[in-house]
């Protein structure tokens, strides 16, 4: 029987659907016994391997390098999951897209504080530049399944792990729907 | 006001009439070809002349080719002007002394004007809008003295059943049906309300009633008011509608004097008096529950529907409420009798219809035709077909709520069935012709556009759902739409239409269901590649369980 | 009055002459959504959720403002209703900023709430994020439009519980926007009695008390109905 192939992506959030992810604490056990988890911030990959079966995208599309990388994680991923609110709804990361670009969040953060030498970041090919509107994971690949949260808690991380490990369709209700 | 004044009044004005009549346009479509400078250039040449003995120059409502405005007919002989300028006006006066003009002549025989059937607009054109005695002339305000003088209310009501009218509003409803439920309610306060509201894009057929023909729709008001048992009336107008408001105030002004409205109507026990109320611009206005708050002084929305407004309208009390053209269809059927009107038309759709003919077509104006009368009639014959010898492409009928009638119907008969049939409405009358170059996904976002910006913003469905629409067919034209959002837009059609609360909404998505149904390459043609295989459900994962 | 019998959902049910078809389902135990119905003020119809399907019409008609009819049967649960309401759901959500997660009213929200009994584990239209004010002006409360769900509650109780008539609406479709008085900021109002009671109305966190952060605002509708029980029955139940 072959291990089923996890990954994990941290795309423009707070690490903390990770950090709940690791609140299964020793369900995490049960989970080793059948998969591996081959990439995200948990290991050390630098490449995204082919054929993943499950890969869990916590936080929204926020620049041109996580639009690179989801395109490529679609194509080498079988069930692509939208993890936690960010990464369904946009949420926090998204709070920006009423301004309409980047710049006005760019010049809070680099220009307004700064006393010496203000400079926006600009490094090609290093540092990626900012979408002008964050997108939501499915407004950039198309997502199969849905697990809202911010962050969603371990227990309801397990329902939906343990469904599709199952083999089954994942269905979360009533409670394990709630976002935020 | 009594009938033998009456007759006097018309005797009068019959006998003033001078050998030689120059009828010159006023409506606003030709007013903004400057057609206000001709009337006075006109005026000043007659005395310039020194015919005012034998020319009266007379300025009329609307003429119907507006392309061609401003007009000017001199009768006798009969000759119709065509893009008549203020320098025009000495040459053509001179025309009555056998004078020669370069002015272009109008065909008066062509189809555009021989295969009209006037009844509703049987006064525009010919007479002063202005003048309550022209009016009377023209044999008006007859009809409301016989049914004051001879008729019992369920008489007039049974009257307009069998004439088989039905609302010229947009939905057909019939109007003798909607009387009769007004007349059978028991409230002693009852209201009758002539919507004026008419917003949809390239209509202009009540405009151009109320500015030829003010005192014809009072008079409709003033019978229907007798026969459903209301003594107050108010007229809503959309104040982009100058002229017909300063027409139908002057018209109101003069009735009230003659003692045809206001208290003893034509000295009867009978009173009615009439107001206006002008809208301030909202589209959804013209939709009766909204219309109503309106003219309530509160914020212009639809409520639920029931209880309908022939129940519980206007204050809360019952209410009759019709469109311009309906209302004005009622004194020839009290004149001429329910037979001769339900004679007209097809089975099911009686009388004549007016449109507004716009768009990618010849000859742009006003028409009167007899129900039943097919689309290639209208714009092959009648509108001369696309200028500069262009394919037919589409005809749009019933403004935002309609839809695009392609070419291959051509030969559907223009009545409400026939219409609704093909997905699209007979609507208030607004007709739009389109060529080979306009593109049907276009069209359906200028409606889509139009509505999302019109919605009154009460209901989830058409506030929201006209938003995400519009902007579907934004990426569509874009070409950044995949097939995945061309079905979204089909569901979000469904939803809308499905979940709305007031008409405005549960048309709103017909511009793109028609479109999508007689045109649907379009759509496709625009699709973009999906970059991804569509998700599927995916199948269970191997060997876990 | 006249009592009525009609069924809903298979379920022969009781009611009285008048009584809508929300009331009565309720009385009965069955749930309907609802976003814009709020016990103690007249109904408007506005938020579609509480359509049902009325057996021998194609037309669905919302529950709050259907009035109950002998031998009526009335479907609530359709796959197509379910179906309708996740959609209206998800264009709400859409339509503003609704961020749970930093929300005053997280873990109290009506939209929230429905979100998770009616399903909808996203969102699948494009969000439109508009650029929305917060009016802060007020000594006690303050409005946030990114939260605003446009039901009206706020406007209705102000006119018709409290009597100040300070809250109504101002714009037309998207741009639609409640607003207090003549679109003044609400700290300048010269109408508001600062009663409290559009807050507590409010379904979202669009309204909330000034000092509250994420999760904190819970909304009291009990105020509300306690004054309305007492006007309309002159009982005085706390």
């Amino acid at each position: 029987m072959d291990r089923l192939k996890i990954a994990t992506v941290w795309l423009g959030g707070c690490s903390g659907c990770h950090m709940s992810l690791l609140d299964l604490d020793e369900w995490l056990f049960e989970l080793a016994k059948v998969a591996d988890v081959v990439y995200g911030p948990l290991v050390d990959t630098k490449e995204y391997p082919a054929a993943v079966d499950v890969c869990l995208v916590e936080g929204a599309v926020a620049n041109t390098e996580h639009v690179e990388l989801m395109h490529q994680i679609r194509q080498r991923t079988r069930v692509l999951v939208a993890f936690g609110d960010c990464a369904v709804t946009g949420n926090v990361t998204a709070l920006r897209n009423p301004l309409g670009s980047a710049a006005p969040v760019l010049e809070r953060a680099y220009l307004d504080p700064a006393n010496l030498r203000p400079a926006l970041p600009h490094e090609p090919g290093v540092v990626p530049p900012l979408l002008d509107r964050v997108l939501p994971l499915q407004e950039a690949v198309p997502v199969d399944f849905f697990l809202p949260g911010c962050p969603p808690p371990a227990d309801r991380i397990k329902a939906f792990l343990q469904e599709l490990l199952a083999g089954k369709a994942p269905h979360l209700t009533g409670a394990n729907l709630r976002f935020g | 006001m009594v009938l033998a004044e009456l007759i006097a009044i018309k005797e009068r004005e019959l006998a003033a009439r001078k050998p030689v009549v120059i009828t010159c346009c006023l409506a606003a479509g030709c007013l903004s070809s400057a057609g206000q400078a001709v009337k006075e250039a006109l005026d000043q040449a007659v005395k310039t002349a020194s015919l005012d003995a034998e020319v009266e120059v007379r300025g009329v409502g609307c003429m119907r080719l507006c392309c061609e405005g401003p007009l000017v007919f001199i009768d006798p002989p009969g000759t119709l002007y065509q893009q008549v300028k203020p320098e025009d006006a000495a040459s053509l006066v001179g025309t009555v002394r056998g004078g020669t003009t370069h002015v272009a002549r109008g065909e008066p025989n062509h189809p555009f004007f021989a295969r009209q059937m006037s009844i509703v607009l049987e006064n525009s054109g010919f007479m002063d809008p202005e003048r309550i005695e022209a009016y009377i002339a023209r044999d008006g305000y007859l009809a409301v003295r016989n049914v004051l003088r001879e008729m019992t209310p369920a008489e007039v009501v049974s009257e307009i059943t069998r004439s088989g009218l039905r609302g010229r509003g947009g939905a057909g409803y019939p109007t003798g049906l909607k009387w009769s439920t007004v007349a059978k309610t028991s409230s002693a306060k009852k209201y009758v309300i002539c919507n004026a509201d008419e917003g949809d894009p390239g209509a202009f057929m009540d405009r151009s009633v109320l500015e030829s023909d003010p005192h014809r729709v009072l008079e409709g008001m003033i019978i229907a008011a007798y026969a459903v048992g209301a003594d107050q009336g108010y007229i809503y107008v959309r104040a982009e509608y100058p002229l017909a408001i300063s027409r139908l105030q002057t018209a109101i002004r003069q009735a009230k004097q003659l003692g045809l409205l206001g208290s003893g109507v034509f000295e009867s026990p009978f009173n009615f008096n009439l107001d206006i109320r002008i809208g301030a611009g909202a589209f959804v206005c013209g939709e009766e529950t909204a219309l109503m708050a309106s003219v309530e002084g509160r914020r212009g929305q639809p409520r639920p529907r029931p209880p309908f407004p022939a129940e519980s309208g206007l204050f809360g009390q019952p209410t009759l409420i019709n469109n311009v053209e309906t209302f004005a269809c009622v004194p020839p059927i009290l004149r001429r009798g329910a037979e001769w009107f339900a004679a007209i038309g097809t089975e099911r759709s009686k009388g004549t219809k007016v449109f507004a003919l716009a768009g990618k077509v010849k000859h742009t104006g006003l028409i009167e035709v007899p129900m039943g009368m097919t689309l290639r009639e209208i714009v092959q014959d009648m509108g001369g077909g696309v200028p500069d010898g262009g394919q037919i492409k589409a005809v749009q009928t019933g403004g935002p709520s309609g839809g695009c009638i392609p070419a291959a119907h051509l030969d559907t008969p223009v009545d409400y069935e026939s219409l609704g049939r093909l997905g699209s409405i007979m609507g208030s009358g607004g007709m739009i012709v389109m060529d080979q170059q306009d593109n049907m996904v276009d069209v359906a976002r200028f409606f889509m556009e139009f509505c999302k910006d019109e919605s009154c913003g009460k209901c989830v469905p058409c506030r929201a759902g006209t938003v995400q629409m519009h902007a579907l067919l934004c990426r569509l034209l874009a070409r950044q739409a995949t097939a995945r959002d061309l079905a979204k837009l089909e569901e979000l059609c469904d939803l809308v239409r499905n979940t709305s609360l007031c008409g405005l909404g549960i048309t709103a998505p017909n511009p793109v269901l028609s479109t999508l149904r007689f045109f649907r390459q379009e759509y496709l043609d625009l699709l973009a590649p999906e970059p991804w295989k569509p998700a599927t459900p995916p199948a269970p994962l191997p060997g876990l369980g | 009055m006249a009592a009525k019998v009609f069924t809903i959902d298979g379920q022969e049910i009781s009611a009285t002459e008048g009584q809508s078809v929300l009331e009565a389902a309720h009385e009965a135990g069955i749930r309907i959504p609802t976003l814009c119905h709020l016990e103690g003020v007249m109904d408007v119809g506005a938020c579609r959720l509480c359509l049902v399907e009325i057996a021998g019409s194609n037309k669905l008609v919302p529950a709050c403002t259907t009035q109950v009819a002998d031998g009526m049967v009335v479907a609530t649960t359709s796959e197509r209703l379910q179906r309708y309401r996740r959609l209206l759901l998800e264009l709400l959500f859409a339509e503003r900023n609704h961020v749970c997660a930093v929300c005053v009213s997280n873990g109290h929200c009506e939209l929230q709430s429905l979100a998770m009994h009616l399903g909808m584990d996203h969102v699948s239209f494009p969000y439109t994020f508009p650029k929305l004010e917060v009016d802060l002006t007020h000594r006690l409360f303050g409005m946030d439009h990114n939260r605003c769900v446009l039901c009206g509650r706020c406007v209705r109780v102000c006119w018709y519980v409290e009597g100040a008539a300070t809250k109504n609406f101002s714009g037309r479709g998207a741009s639609s926007r409640i607003i207090s008085d003549l679109n003044q900021p609400w700290g300048e109002s010269r109408t508001c009695t600062a009663c409290g009671k559009c807050v507590h109305a409010c379904p979202t966190g669009a309204l909330f008390e000034k000092g509250t952060t994420v999760g904190e605002m819970q909304k009291d509708r009990g105020k509300l109905e306690y004054i309305v029980t007492a006007r309309e029955k002159k009982q005085w139940i706390v």
